[in-house]
């Protein structure tokens, strides 16, 4: 019995070495193991062996077996990742082919520079707010310090619906509107469109967007203006830019300044984009006029507040080098997907 | 504005700085200085030379040889084609090696040309004698230039061989461009801003003392002045020169206004344009001779009134427009321009001269109405300050006794209602630190108030402003001064303090957010258009002579009829948009745009329109109506909109295809609508291809929008399968089938989903197959063959109302 097995064994072995494919080697397994496999008739004949020596016998074609079993599962393990191997060495692919790329839509220059602004602002705390893009004249101007005969009212090239109807040349007017409110303390940014009668032009365009700020409590003071924007400028244009306060006028605020910043092109050495100055010029700012806050219902003597105000396309044309303003309302696609 | 250094320097004698220190300390302390140029940028080596000899070229006839002196001894030889040299004369010579700005032809060449010496013809020439346009200047701003060839300094002018040419031309100097801001109105002139540069250099200023001696008589005598309308003339200075002697001004007044760009006249134009340079106050001079009944009225016009001006031109008044008159007519239009009838002629004897202070709004409405706006008139309409006015007339007083262009009669015919007094301003130092986060003394802020003239009256503890600054009413107008002479820069940088706010994007922001996100996944880029179009749109769009939609917001000065009514569609813009990229051949167009319409609750407007925010989709190329309701429905998706979308096709848009179009319904409300672009549109648009729009009226979307989700677990219990497939007359839509699978489904209904849609061959004619898999499943237990049964028996029967066969 004992040599039977042996040879079994032998022969398993031997069929195992020689099994050249994944079925071959199955087909030992049935031979030998398999319910009509030698082994197993060796097993069924185990009623042929006295019954003292079966569980010596029975011992000893389990051993075999389990050794048969073993040495299969190495030879299909191998013969496996040998199969692997092939197919992934057949399955090599140009990985410098084109991609396939989803064909998602862009968004607008303007856009991204806005959502940049509204990004830092809404950091430090400002919310965001509308207003109409059709407005009162009063709101426009009157309560913004532009009585009627200002020179003010006149430099904008206002567009008219009637005399109390304007087409908002400014975003400044949400600065009247949410004072009015009377929820305060305020800080908010006041995005939105605004129509001034320039004929079109690669600078001018007589629609075009600002983003106002305003920002009234007690206490704030210039220097609060002046740590607020200059903090705005780095994050928008980079952790080195430099700012520059210039004395400038707006009816609504006093005193007032126009911001420069350091050129984000040459870092201020002077260069074409600069126009060799080494700054370039990106809002009005102010201490709000103590007439606005009272035409709005915020006693001056108590509340002080600033306020600012900037182009976006002018940012958004600085920022991404467009050279031609007309291009942002030309929606051509080839210029969109730059962006 | 403009001013040159050499000016400023006339009244702060001590300010030695160079043209960039200049304009960045200006800069900063207020007076923008937007540019400047330096006259003698490309004058390099040019001396003064006087012409010793002349003898003929050997060779060539029209050239002479000169020996000229240029004071360094040996007189060099200079080579010439000139017609207009003589022995003798004095003349700007460029030496070998210098530059002069340009050729005689008046054209410059930047950063100028090099002169060397060479041969001319075979005869050494060792410079160049200088036209006036090859040193950058022109004939207008140096008349005495002749005509053609060399400028040569007149006989009278001090100067010497050898000596800087340039200089001895006035040409050394710096012209500095200014933004003056509109508060500013004194800043308009030259006094003003060298004001404000002593201030800004700490140097003193010392402006010119005006005194006039008189030659005796009584300006009474010969004039008469009466405001009948003092409310646009707050002022009236008149004063008579006699014995007037016409001439050129002196050189020193002529190089002072050429090189503010203007152009030197006689004595009396040039005293009045200096002192309008000088003081800001424009001035005109009246022929005495001309003035009817020696008498001068200051009225509106009347209606219609027509007047011709000194510019020979018949202009037309109406009722608001000043005049200037005299005893029988016009002579003036009040602060524009004055009368042909009244001008200063040659030969003019006894002149009036004018200072005097109109209304400046008034000023500038005239000038737009009458369609002339002159230096004077910009100036007026700023609003000038009347007690300028004296001392302007007086200055220029002085000048005509000065350069003895005529005898001043004595006293002033002075009109003087709107009296102007200083205003005064309660000084707080404490409360400009306040506002400014500074800690600047007391005594440093009165220094700095000084500085601009600005008092302190200790008494009162009040600053009181000249007249002159009409920008100073308050406090903070206060602050401003002490902050631009402490420096901008000098101020510290701190965030505010006090009560944290949260910073927030609002509801309607977000979902506008959303939308973006939403189109840009899928495949549509972001294009923005104007607010304003044309009327003629409503045709182009076909809609309907009553349409609602005509009835929009109309701009009554608009850059153009295409620019004139504020958009009641989106579509306009977006097919514009299309169009454009169409006719540039770009494939595959996807644009989106989130934008206002304005709809007038009532025309003409008296309250604001209603601005409704509309998300507008528009694609050609790749992709069909499917895969516009696709986005729509992935933004509906993305902003919580999980209920039944309804679509009805018969949405109404003549601007849409009949067969292709759909009102988007939603919890019972349009939201907006969708289809594809009627032929005939897209045509007139010059889309050649099918183009498909989308519009979501957001504000009627906002309502059913949210970002809340609740979670609701995932199934525990196996769903059950039905699939059903049916005849059906064509025109029954899938919207009905699915009406009644969701109506008839009951409680089990989970989903169901169109899986085949076939018209055709096996299909009998005016019928579709259609196939649906629906879905059971309940949350609680294990479905029973029974549950589904009569859950499917219900809906079979309401699909055979529709007259559907189901083919089992």
């Amino acid at each position: 019995m004992k040599e039977k097995l042996q040879k079994i064994r032998e022969r398993a072995m031997a069929q195992i070495q020689a099994a050249g494919n994944l079925n071959s080697l199955n087909d030992v397994r049935v031979a030998i193991l398999g319910k009509k496999g030698e082994l197993t008739s060796v097993l069924k004949g185990m009623k042929e062996v006295a019954p003292e020596d079966r569980p010596k016998v029975g011992q000893l074609v389990n051993e075999t077996r389990e050794e048969i079993e073993r040495v299969l599962d190495e030879a299909k393990k191998k013969m496996e990742a040998l199969v692997r191997e092939e197919k992934l060495k057949a399955e090599v692919i140009d990985v410098t082919l084109p991609a396939k790329k989803n064909q998602v839509g862009h968004r607008h220059p303007n856009t991204i520079a806005l959502e940049e602004v509204e990004r830092i602002f809404i950091g430090m705390g400002y919310e965001v707010v509308e207003g109409p893009e059709i407005e009162y004249d009063l709101y426009n101007f009157e309560k913004l310090n532009i009585p009627e005969g200002h020179p003010a009212k006149d430099e904008q090239d206002t567009f008219y619906i009637n005399k109390e109807i304007v087409l908002r040349t400014q975003t400044s007017p949400c600065q009247a509107r949410v004072m009015e409110q009377g929820k305060l303390p305020i800080r908010m940014i006041a995005p939105g469109r605004v129509f001034r009668s320039d004929e079109v032009d690669a600078t001018h365009s007589p629609s075009f967007h600002q983003i106002e700020g305003l920002v009234v409590d007690k206490n704030i003071t210039f220097a609060d203006l002046k740590g607020t924007l200059e903090e705005f400028a780095r994050e928008l244009f980079g952790a080195e830019t430099k700012t520059k306060f210039r004395p400038h006028h707006f009816p609504f605020t006093e005193p007032s300044a126009e911001v420069d910043v350091s050129c984000f092109k040459c870092g201020g050495k002077g260069c074409r984009f600069c126009k060799g100055s080494g700054w370039i010029e990106i809002l009005g700012c102010g201490v709000v006029h103590p007439h606005v806050l009272e035409m709005c219902g915020i006693d001056p003597e108590e509340y002080t507040g600033f306020a600012f105000g900037m182009g976006l396309e002018r940012i958004a044309l600085l920022k991404y080098e467009i050279d031609d303003m007309r291009l942002l309302y030309e929606n051509d696609i080839r210029f969109l997907k730059q962006f | 504005m403009d001013t040159s250094l050499s000016w400023i320097k006339a009244y702060v004698p001590d300010l030695d700085v160079t043209a960039q220190e200049y304009m960045d300390a200006m800069t900063l302390s207020g007076t923008k200085v937007e540019g400047c140029a330096a006259l003698d940028a490309d004058l390099e080596n040019i001396v003064v030379g006087e012409i010793l000899k002349i003898e003929r070229h050997p060779d060539a006839e029209k050239l002479v040889i000169c020996q000229v002196d240029v004071g360094t001894g040996e007189p060099v030889q200079i080579v010439t084609g000139a017609p207009n040299v003589e022995e003798g004369q004095k003349v700007p010579v460029v030496l070998d090696g210098g530059r002069v700005a340009g050729g005689h032809d008046g054209k410059l060449t930047p950063g100028g040309v090099k002169i060397k010496k060479g041969k001319l013809r075979g005869v050494e020439s060792n410079g160049m004698m200088c036209s006036i346009e090859e040193l950058g200047q022109t004939k207008e701003l140096f008349p005495e230039s002749p005509e053609y060839g060399i400028y040569v300094f007149p006989e009278n002018a001090d100067v010497k061989a050898g000596e800087n040419a340039v200089k001895a031309l006035g040409l050394n100097d710096v012209i500095f461009e200014y933004e003056i801001t509109s508060n500013r109105v004194d800043c308009y002139s030259v006094i003003g801003i060298a004001r404000e540069a002593a201030a800004t250099f700490r140097k003193k200023f010392v402006p010119p003392a005006v005194k006039v001696k008189g030659s005796g008589g009584d300006v009474n005598d010969y004039i008469r002045v009466d405001v009948k309308d003092a409310d646009l003339c707050p002022r009236y200075c008149a004063r008579v020169v006699k014995n007037i002697k016409l001439a050129p001004s002196p050189k020193w007044m002529q190089r002072r206004l050429a090189v503010n760009g203007i152009r030197p006249i006689n004595n009396i134009v040039d005293i009045t344009n200096y002192v309008m340079e000088e003081y800001g106050q424009p001035m005109h001079a009246y022929d005495l001779d001309t003035i009817a009944g020696h008498q001068i009225l200051v009225r509106r016009a009347d209606q219609g009134e027509k007047f011709v001006t000194l510019d020979g031109q018949e202009r037309t008044m109406d009722d608001s427009v000043l005049m200037i008159c005299d005893g029988e007519k016009p002579i003036g239009i009040a602060g524009i321009m004055g009368g042909e009838n009244s001008m200063i002629t040659d030969h003019v004897q006894t002149m009036l001269f004018e200072a005097a202070c109109f209304d400046g709004v008034n000023i500038r409405l005239s000038a737009k109405k009458i369609g002339l706006r002159t230096d004077a008139s910009g100036k007026f309409e700023k609003g000038l300050d009347p007690n300028n006015a004296q001392a302007a007339i007086d200055r220029a007083c002085q000048l005509i006794e000065e350069l003895g262009a005529g005898e001043v009669v004595d006293g002033m015919v002075d009109v003087y209602t709107g009296i102007k007094e200083p205003v005064r301003v309660p000084f707080d130092p404490e409360r400009i630190n306040a506002l400014l986060g500074t800690d600047i003394s007391k005594e440093q802020m009165l220094e700095y108030l000084r500085m601009v003239e600005l008092e302190y009256d200790q008494e009162a503890n009040e600053i009181v402003a000249p007249t002159f600054r009409q920008d100073i009413g308050c406090l903070a107008d206060l602050a401003e001064e002490v902050a631009r002479f402490y420096g901008y820069d000098n101020i510290p940088s701190t965030l505010p303090k006090g009560e944290a706010t949260t910073g927030k994007l609002p509801f309607k922001l977000r979902v506008e957010a959303a939308a973006r996100d939403i189109a840009e996944f899928c495949g549509f880029s972001q294009g923005m258009s104007y607010s304003f179009e044309s009327p003629k749109v409503f045709d182009k769009l076909e809609l309907d002579g009553e349409d609602p939609l005509r009835r929009a917001v109309t701009i009554s000065n608009p850059l153009g009829e295409d620019f004139s009514i504020m958009r009641t569609t989106p579509l306009n813009g977006m097919l514009v948009s299309l169009a454009t990229n169409y006719n540039r051949r770009n494939k595959d167009v996807r644009l989106y745009e989130l934008g206002n319409i304005y709809i007038a609750e009532e025309l003409p407007l008296t309250k604001l329109p209603d601005e409704r925010m509309q998300f507008t989709l528009g694609m050609y190329g790749e992709g069909d109506f499917y895969t516009m309701k696709g986005v729509v429905e992935e933004f509906f998706d993305k902003i919580g909109m999980r209920e039944k979308k309804v679509y009805n096709p018969q949405a109404g848009k003549n601007f849409l295809h009949p067969g292709r179009q759909a009102e988007i319904r939603y919890g019972g409300k349009s939201v907006g609508y969708l289809g594809e672009v009627h032929p005939a549109v897209a045509d007139a648009y010059g889309i050649g291809e099918r183009a498909y729009v989308a519009v979501l009226d957001m504000p009627s979307v906002l309502p059913f929008a949210t970002f809340d989700r609740k979670y609701e677990g995932i199934a525990k219990y196996p769903a059950v399968n039905r699939d059903i497939s049916m005849v059906i007359p064509k025109e029954v839509l899938a919207g009905q089938i699915e009406e009644v699978i969701e109506s008839k489904g009951g409680s089990y209904l989970e989903s169901f989903q169109l899986f085949d849609i076939y018209e055709g061959a096996q299909i009998k004619p005016g019928f579709k197959s259609v196939a649906y898999s629906i879905v059971f499943r309940a949350k609680d237990k294990t479905l029973e063959e029974a549950d589904v049964a009569a859950a499917m028996k219900r809906i079979l029967k309401g699909l055979e109302a529709l007259n559907a066969e189901l083919r089992q």
